[in-house]
């Protein structure tokens, strides 16, 4: 239950709280709009993302089952040698994209080769055809794990987003704006009882007024009674 | 220019380094937590992690999950997927829904 705010009950105070209730109220809406908005687009993110992961995992076993056979047909020094020096890099680059006011990377690469048709770094002579397969296939994969990367990372922070959002539309929902009302009708409440209060007094002040003089007046024709008689 | 790291037992990363990526070879949990900071701290856009250490660091992955960068995504080790990359995803579900709404949430 809301708690009313410690304040002096003033009409100054009222018109100040009655703006900023309005305020609540307004961003109250244009949160919620912007929770909903948020909540769309990452549930649809999130199942993709869910979709790609499967995928990923799935295929990354089979790269590994296949770098587990070469490495078992291929001596422990020979596969290390053939995979130490790469003949291609990867450069990455990063840009931004704007989400419901969520920043969120986005990541593309560029390779080095020389010849994008050959990337093994080693000479076929003392390697095992598996491990062609292997390398070959994850390369493959690569684009995916890079895609899976943007993905989850913007998932999760259009999640950390959106438990913000959230809060925030809770906390006006359910304790800033209950808390001004009831300021307000207490204000409302206070000011009302005492302007009743001020009407009674004047009301009492006339009355009394009232009485003093018609005591007044009675005296004045009481002596003129007498003056008249005497 | 942004770097990509990968970080791992020596022989589920092996193959990263073919394709020209970074490749961590560590041994242990520690070692692993410090070569985390070290890549988070130095340019690297996505760091992939094998699951079980990125299950052991658990921690450290969270500190960077609110920033834009590292992306720190957690990838199935030579043992294949244990489940604790999908976990994550749920997470992430959870923690902006409230529920796991979207994969039968049956853990």
């Amino acid at each position: 239950m809301a708690e009313r705010m410690n304040v002096n009950p003033t009409r100054m105070m009222l018109t100040s709280l009655k703006k900023r209730l309005k305020t609540a109220t307004r961003g109250h809406k244009l949160l919620k709009d912007k929770r909903d908005e948020l909540m769309k687009e990452f549930l649809e993110m999130a199942r993709e993302n869910g979709r790609l992961r499967q995928e990923v995992e799935k295929r990354m076993e089979q790269v590994h089952k296949s770098f587990s056979v070469a490495s078992a047909v291929m001596s422990e020094e020979v596969m290390e040698e053939s995979l130490m020096f790469p003949k291609q890099g990867v450069i990455l680059d990063v840009q931004n994209k704007n989400i419901m006011s969520v920043d969120v990377p986005v990541f593309s690469f560029t390779t080095t080769a020389e010849d994008p048709t050959n990337i093994f770094p080693y000479g076929f002579a003392r390697t095992s055809g598996e491990l062609d397969n292997a390398v070959s296939s994850l390369s493959d994969l690569f684009p995916m794990l890079l895609d899976l990367a943007a993905k989850e990372k913007e998932t999760a922070l259009i999640a950390a987003e959106l438990e913000k959002t959230r809060r925030r539309v809770n906390a006006l929902e359910y304790v800033m704006i209950p808390q001004l009302q009831l300021t307000i009708r207490y204000i409302q409440m206070k000011l009302d009882e005492n302007e009743r209060g001020n009407q009674t007094r004047l009301m009492k002040v006339k009355d009394m007024m009232l009485e003093q003089a018609i005591e007044e007046k009675r005296q004045k024709d009481e002596e003129a009674m007498a003056n008249f008689v005497g | 220019m942004y770097k990509i790291g990968v970080i791992g037992d020596r022989d589920s990363v092996l193959g990263f380094k073919a394709l020209g990526l970074e490749v961590f070879p560590v041994h242990n949990e520690e070692e692993a937590k410090h070569t985390l900071r070290e890549l988070a701290d130095n340019e690297y856009a996505i760091i992939y992690i094998v699951e079980d250490l990125a299950v052991a660091l658990e921690k450290e992955i969270d500190k960077y999950k609110d920033s834009r960068l590292p992306a720190i995504i957690p990838i199935p080790g030579k043992d294949g997927a244990s489940g604790r990359g999908m976990d994550s995803v749920k997470k992430s579900v959870e923690r902006a829904v409230g529920a796991d709404i979207l994969f039968g949430g049956d853990n």
